[in-house]
This record gives C-alpha cells, structure tokens and sequence, in this order.
C-alpha cells in the first residue's frame, strides 16, 4: 500500500452559501501535492459536480479524499432522501431539479453523468430515506 | 507587512525585517506597490530620460491615460502634449484595439476547443493562469493586445518614413501598471515584445499636466485620433460585437477573477464563450500607476467617448487578411509554469503535506503574520520546505518558552530534592 495523503470534508445540505468551497480546496491540496494538471480538473469537475449534489439534495454529508502516488480517490457519504432508480438518475438530461435549483443553473442532468465520464473507476450505492455513496477514482499515469 | 497581506498569490514574505519576493510565485498584479504605506517598493518604469538611447522615439499610451483627465481634454491635445515631453510621435490606441476586436471575432469563430476562452490583454492575468491554473492556458485567447500591434505598426511606419533602422527605434508604452512592464522583458506567447520601454502614467503625470495647460492655450485642430471603441479598452466590458452578452462574462479584480477562474476550472462556466478578466478593479484605469481614481477615471472616460467618433478605424478586410497571415496572433506556444509542488516526488509531496497539517494543527491559526508568512498555513509549508524556522511563531516560540521553564523548575525540585530532602 504506497503513502496516503487523506483529509475528510464536511458539507452541510442546503449551505449554499459555502457551495463549492470543498472542491476548491480539494483542487488546491491536489496542486501542492504535484498531481498532474490534466488529473486535478478531472478531479476538480468530478468533485465539484458531487459537492453541489450534496448541497442541493442531502441532509449533511462527508467526502474523503485520498491521494496516492497512484490515484486520487473520493468517498462520498450522505444523509438524505437517496436515489429511488439509479440508472434513471445516471441518464444524460434526467434531472429532479426544482424550479428554484434550475433558477441557480443546476439541474442540466448532467451531474452523475458528468461524474462517471471523468472518473477512471465509479460505483454508486444508493438506500431511499437513507442516503447515497459515491466511490470515484482519477488513476495517476505513472 | 501590508504588502505580504495584499498580495494574491502569497509571493512575500518578511526575512530579517524585510520584505522579500518569492519570484515563481509573483504575477506582477502591482497590489504590493499600491498598498505599500512608504512606498518603498518601485516597479521598474523607465523614466524620460532613460529613452534618450533611441534617436526616434514613438508613444502608445494606453486608452486609460485619456481617463486621467478631464473630458474636455481632448486625446489631440494628449497628443500635442506628450510630444512636447519629448516624443517624436504618438500612436493612437484605437485602430489597433478595433484590430484585435475583430481578430477576436474571427478565433472565436473558428475556435474548436474548450469554453470559456479568457481574454489574455492583461499580462497578470496570463501569469495567475500560467501559475495558478496551468490547466487552462490553452483557453487564453492567443490574439496580440492591441498595444503590441500598435508598437510594431508604428516602429515599421516610423522606419520607413525617416530612414532609421528599426532598434534606433524606440516604441514606449505609457503604462496604468507595472505589469505591461515585466510584458515588455518577457512576453508570454511572444518571441519578442514590439515594445521597447514602459513609462508610468504617474511619473508622467506632472509634466504631461503642464503640457497640456500650454497646448490649451495655442491653436490645436481636434483630430479624431481616438474613437469611441478604442477609448473603451481603458474599462472593463469590451466584447467582439457579434457575442451575444448572454455568453460573455466581464470580470474585474484580482480576488473577483480568482472566483471566476475556479468557477471554469470546476467545468460551471462552459455555457460562456470567453471571459474578459483585468486584474484591477474596473479594468485598466484602475491600475497602480495611475493618478486618478479608477471608478472617477470610468466616468470621464465614458463621458469622452461620447464626443470621439463612433466608427471603426480599419478596414475589416485588410484585418482578416492580416489575420489569415497570422500577423494578428501569438507566435509562440503559451505554456503554464505552475508552483513547485511540496516535492517534485509525490510520494515525498504526500508525507511533506501530512507534516505540514500536522504543523497547521499546533498553529494558533489566526494569521497574523508575526512570524513573517502571510498565514499560519503558509507558515506550516515554508517550515516543510525549511524555508522557515518553527521558533519564528510566537506562540510556539511562547509555548516552548513556557514549557522550558518547567522542565526548569521540575529539574530544580529533583535536585533539591536529592541534596536534602528540601520541600
């Protein structure tokens, strides 16, 4: 098991007023450690786009990030309403955005979408009332 | 000490009570300058009489110098004055900004790559991406700033005309910032800057001032060497006029910027087309080197635009040809430099940053700067990387103190203790 850098974030649903900032500083941390730039935007989009799912649907969550030589690797925790039907919200445009998150410019569809095209390896888990897990891993060339 | 508060990118710090730059991490933004309450630090203008070694000498003065004064002061009197300071010719800013707008307009037409392109006229601006966001260089716009095509027509025409060979030439900006400055050592995107001097605005002012007084005085025709389009280069909000505004951002200061590009970088922005981004506030006449303030300076500017002509001063023809022979855009590939890591290793990058957050979680956390980082986190990093010594913090350097004497204390009580069973 090569070195870790690990931290753990937490996000408050709803705070809308510090949205964002936990993929700021994660692309931050990234760029300090020396991570390859092509690598921290995929990793910059991927965790932004699963803070600001946090924010809008879940109750509070956590999201764990770790950094090896090989890869960097986020764990995604929450507590919320979960996702009835996974492979509908995994759909390109499937969106159940309210009107008031679409006056803010979210709700495209494209969050999950977005996430799976950008990670190297992606799981999603998913118990309604309950909450959601996300695993996404970015693989460092060597 | 204001100057390692204000600086955007943490480039100072303070080594044996005095400030110092950290040179890979410092944009040339000028915020130092502006803050610094004795001015002790000086941008590396040239002044008039450094510009004696060319025998031709030709003035760009950039559109925000017209906002320094008075609307009535028409930019044909600028002219007249500036060459009573000692330049041979002045070269108007306006045909070569309507240049690069068209350019503008082409590339972005043409353009297949990733949104948002960024405007790259701002040399700050091109060194926070190469430093901050290598990862988006490639959205920088690569047209020429105007400035530079300004300097490279003039010099060929000034040439031609008087027969001198163009190095006994000299194209001098009449700079709001230091940052066109350090543009004109080393250009991002360019083999070699057009441009062959910078003086400031401010160290200008004085003399230009009394000039103008004079030429107000004698006869002068009121040439349109402005217009209304060159004159709005000097604040924010230019776009090519075919964008849609939907699609375009226009954003000003440095810590608005920063927003915005993390923004971009988080993949939010892709709906925009290009970005406008100046490093100060309100564009250009908010530069450090300017006298007036930035948002007066906005005002008189847009009240001069209404008496300059409105139309374009080139051909758009002849600009899509210039363009098709690449004379418009960057010659050479704009590559990001960005910070050196913790260790160029990352397995070493790793256990160098655990350490520093182990270092952080023992700092007070309250940034005060005592130490001579500009926060407690920078601190923790320059004692990893040892460039800074742990006992520089105060409150470590108390805590040790503290616990010092009562290891003290304890040694004397077991020594005591040993001699005669004294209490």
């Amino acid at each position: 098991m090569p070195e870790a850098f690990e931290s753990v974030y937490r996000v408050l649903g709803k705070d809308l007023s510090n949205a964002g900032k936990v993929s700021t500083s994660i692309k931050d941390t990234l760029k300090r450690l020396g991570v390859h730039p092509a690598v921290v935007r995929r990793v910059a989009i991927v965790s932004y786009e699963a803070e600001m799912n946090l924010v809008m649907y879940a109750v509070r969550g956590k999201m764990s990030l770790s950094v090896s030589r090989d890869a960097v690797t986020l764990h995604i925790d929450d507590e919320g309403p979960g996702i009835p039907d996974i492979s509908l919200a995994m759909q390109e445009g499937y969106s159940t955005a309210t009107a008031e998150m679409r006056e803010m410019g979210f709700g495209a569809g494209m969050g999950l979408p977005n996430i799976r095209k950008n990670a190297d390896e992606f799981d999603i888990s998913s118990e309604v009332g309950r909450g959601t897990r996300l695993f996404i891993r970015v693989i460092q060339a060597a | 000490m204001s100057c390692m508060r204000a600086c955007p990118t943490a480039a100072v710090r303070i080594r044996a009570r005095r400030a110092v730059k950290l040179a890979d991490r410092c944009i040339d933004c000028g915020e130092c300058i502006r803050v610094c309450p004795r001015a002790a630090i000086v941008p590396l203008t040239d002044q008039m009489a450094d510009l004696s070694k060319f025998d031709y000498k030709v003035a760009i003065p950039s559109p925000a110098l017209y906002a320094q004064f008075d609307s009535e002061v028409f930019p044909s009197i600028i002219f007249s004055a500036l060459k009573q300071c000692g330049f041979d010719h002045v070269e108007s800013a306006s045909p070569a900004c309507d240049a690069v707008s068209i350019a503008t307009e082409i590339f972005l037409n043409d353009y297949r790559g990733q949104y948002p392109l960024i405007s790259s006229f701002c040399p700050t601006i091109v060194r926070l991406l190469q430093v901050k966001y290598p990862e988006l260089v490639d959205q920088l716009l690569p047209v020429l700033a105007p400035r530079e095509i300004s300097a490279r027509d003039a010099k060929l025409r000034a040439s031609r005309e008087t027969g001198l060979p163009l190095d006994r030439i000299g194209a001098v900006y009449i700079t709001p910032c230091p940052s066109k400055i350090v543009a004109i050592l080393e250009h991002p995107g360019m083999q070699r800057s057009y441009l062959d001097a910078a003086v400031s605005i401010s160290d200008l002012f004085q003399n230009l001032a009394a000039a103008i007084s004079r030429v107000q005085e004698s006869e002068h025709t009121i040439d349109a060497v402005e217009s209304a389009s060159g004159l709005s280069w000097a604040f924010l909000g230019k776009f090519p006029r075919s964008l849609p505004a939907e699609n375009t951002l226009s954003v000003a200061g440095l810590p608005n910027v920063i927003r915005i590009l993390d923004d971009v970088e988080k993949g939010r922005l892709r709906k925009y087309r290009y970005i406008e981004c100046h490093a100060c506030p309100e564009g250009c006449v908010g530069g450090c080197l300017t006298v007036e303030n930035p948002y007066l300076a906005r005002g008189k500017a847009i009240k001069l635009q209404q008496s300059l002509p409105a139309g374009c001063m080139v051909d758009r023809r002849e600009i899509e040809i210039a363009y098709r022979k690449k004379e418009l855009l960057m010659d050479e590939y704009l590559a990001g430099r960005p910070l050196r890591p913790l260790d160029e290793d990352i397995s070493k990058a790793i256990l160098k940053m655990k350490e520093r957050d182990r270092i952080l979680s023992e700092l007070p956390g309250i940034d005060c700067g005592a130490c001579g980082s500009p926060s407690c986190r920078a601190f923790a990093e320059d004692v990893v990387l040892e460039e800074a010594d742990k006992a520089s913090c105060v409150f470590f350097w108390q805590r040790d103190l503290a616990d010092r004497i009562e290891e003290l204390a304890a040694f004397v009580r077991t020594q005591r203790q040993a001699i005669g069973g004294l209490p």
